[in-house]
């Protein structure tokens, strides 16, 4: 449920290292609190995001939530599957339900977020 | 809302053994979904889907003066209601302003029973209670629980647990006393808040659970399944029918909102009427629509409403319509923008979205 290789920000977000570029999306708990994903506004390719600003938003039936980057950077790929197909984040939230790819200032930055241990912890589940 | 304490229903304890997420609406802690809005809701549209709604407030006006006293105090005329029917209505201040949407039925010669909203029964009971002349009103909300039976399949599954002849019971009508599940004393009305066909059945508020455990069994094959109100309000805004705060309130008149036809001027006196009829002659300066998303876009409560790139009024309703599969929403407009057709824009996050007014509801069933 919250894969070990991945690194975890307090907004709900998760950042996997992929050579030098830092994928992004939102972490199962996030989704299956929002349920029911039917629309994500992706920033555009180019943009500049920044550590702990929103960047777009993702919507549920009943809620609208901002979504936070977990590293600065810019936007060099987004996941424009997700306008057809918004429903994957809830169904596979690390995988096709990621939602965009970030080329980090600083991959350092990536420390300050939390392991997946640390995580469950905030959330209140036990690290299995 | 200054809430102490959160009151629960009868059924509160089912509601967590099913999974139902809780939270608080006008008062209550009541289950906002089980599975999911999308997959509640499109049960309702294709099989049937059962709500706990005791949280809304039952009161009852009873004695010689029940009718004249009514009449005064609704838009709507009671007059032609026959025992064993029901209707629906708008409740105003002199001013117009609506204090309430309720449903009443006619349940002995000189008795009504008046279902209204859970924020607003206190509110109402006074109301009510201060202009009843030669009878009776109590607010009999504690004694009443209320569930919801609706869908394509809500006839079947309720007709297998009760011996009441569903078949003589038509739209805004209701039976009682019933035996439901073996409970006894309970009223089943035709009515609903969906678009679907369906039931409301008031039971004694602590034999609630095991109505609801029957129904669910009766239901299971069918395709059954508890609905919270995250669908309840996605299913009734498709199917264009107004929500009480928001949609409509005391600043917004009955003919504002596209509730004309519950507004009966010609059957005499009523509180707001001289308003209604001033509005009736003169024309209303905004207007109630609905309208599409042209892009992708999700209005919400509270969002601007633009025609002509200025500011003409508020989104009072918005979502995603998991059946219609579109976005959707209500709002109120300057009349002049309020034809079907006419190109709106939504402000969402500072900018504009496209939208387009359409005909109310985005919904309906096929007969």
């Amino acid at each position: 449920m919250y894969p070990k290789d991945l690194r975890y920000s307090t907004e709900h977000e998760w950042a996997k290292v992929e050579q030098r570029r830092v994928r992004v999306g939102v972490t199962k708990f996030a989704a299956d609190k929002l349920s029911d994903v039917v629309f994500v506004e992706l920033p555009q390719v180019g943009a500049q995001v920044t550590y702990m600003e929103p960047f777009g938003v993702i919507e549920s039936v009943k809620a609208v939530s901002d979504l936070y980057a977990p590293v600065s950077g810019r936007v060099v790929e987004v996941n424009t599957s997700l306008s057809e197909a918004p429903e994957v984040v809830n169904t596979d939230p690390y995988g096709r339900g990621w939602i965009i790819l970030v080329e980090p200032k600083d991959l350092k930055e990536l420390d300050k977020l939390m392991t997946a241990e640390q995580y469950l912890k905030a959330i209140g589940e036990d690290p299995e | 809302m200054a809430v102490d304490q959160l009151k629960r229903t009868s059924l509160y304890t089912v509601h967590v053994q099913s999974g139902a997420r809780m939270v608080e609406f006008g008062g209550w802690e009541m289950p906002v979904q089980y599975a999911g809005i999308v997959e509640e809701h499109r049960a309702v549209r294709t099989a049937a889907g059962l709500f706990d709604v005791s949280h809304m407030g039952e009161l009852v006006i009873d004695g010689p003066g029940a009718l004249d006293s009514l009449q005064r105090l609704i838009t709507n005329d009671a007059g032609r209601l026959p025992v064993g029917g029901g209707l629906y209505t708008p409740m105003c201040l002199p001013g117009g302003g609506i204090i309430d949407d309720l449903t009443v039925f006619r349940i002995g010669e000189r008795r009504y029973l008046l279902v209204v909203n859970a924020a607003t029964t206190d509110k109402d009971f006074a109301w009510i209670r201060d202009h009843t002349r030669h009878a009776e009103a109590r607010d009999r909300s504690p004694e009443f629980a209320l569930l919801a039976l609706q869908g394509p399949q809500a006839n079947e599954i309720l007709g297998r647990v009760t011996r009441a002849d569903l078949s003589r019971l038509e739209f805004f009508h209701f039976m009682d006393p019933v035996d439901v599940a073996g409970v006894a004393d309970c009223v089943i009305s035709r009515t609903g808040y969906t678009g679907e066909d369906g039931f409301e059945v008031a039971i004694p508020w602590d034999a609630a659970p095991e109505v609801w455990e029957a129904l669910m069994g009766s239901g299971r094959r069918d395709g059954l399944v508890p609905v919270g109100l995250g669908a309840r309000d996605t299913l009734r805004l498709e199917a264009g029918l107004m929500l009480y705060g928001n949609d409509i309130d005391e600043t917004t008149t009955p003919l504002e909102a596209p509730l004309g036809w519950t507004v009966k001027l010609d059957k005499g006196e009523f509180i707001g009427r001289d308003v209604l009829v001033r509005q009736k002659q003169q024309g209303v300066r905004r207007k109630l629509v609905g309208f599409e998303m042209l892009e992708r876009a999700i209005p919400r409560h509270g969002y601007g409403l633009l025609a002509g790139g200025l500011k003409t009024g508020q989104v009072t309703s918005g979502t995603f319509g998991p059946w219609v599969n579109k976005s959707i929403g209500m709002g109120y407009v300057a009349a002049e923008f309020a034809r079907p057709g006419t190109e709106l824009a939504v402000e969402i996050r500072g900018k504009p979205a496209r939208a387009a007014a359409v005909k109310l509801p985005f919904y309906k069933r096929s007969a």
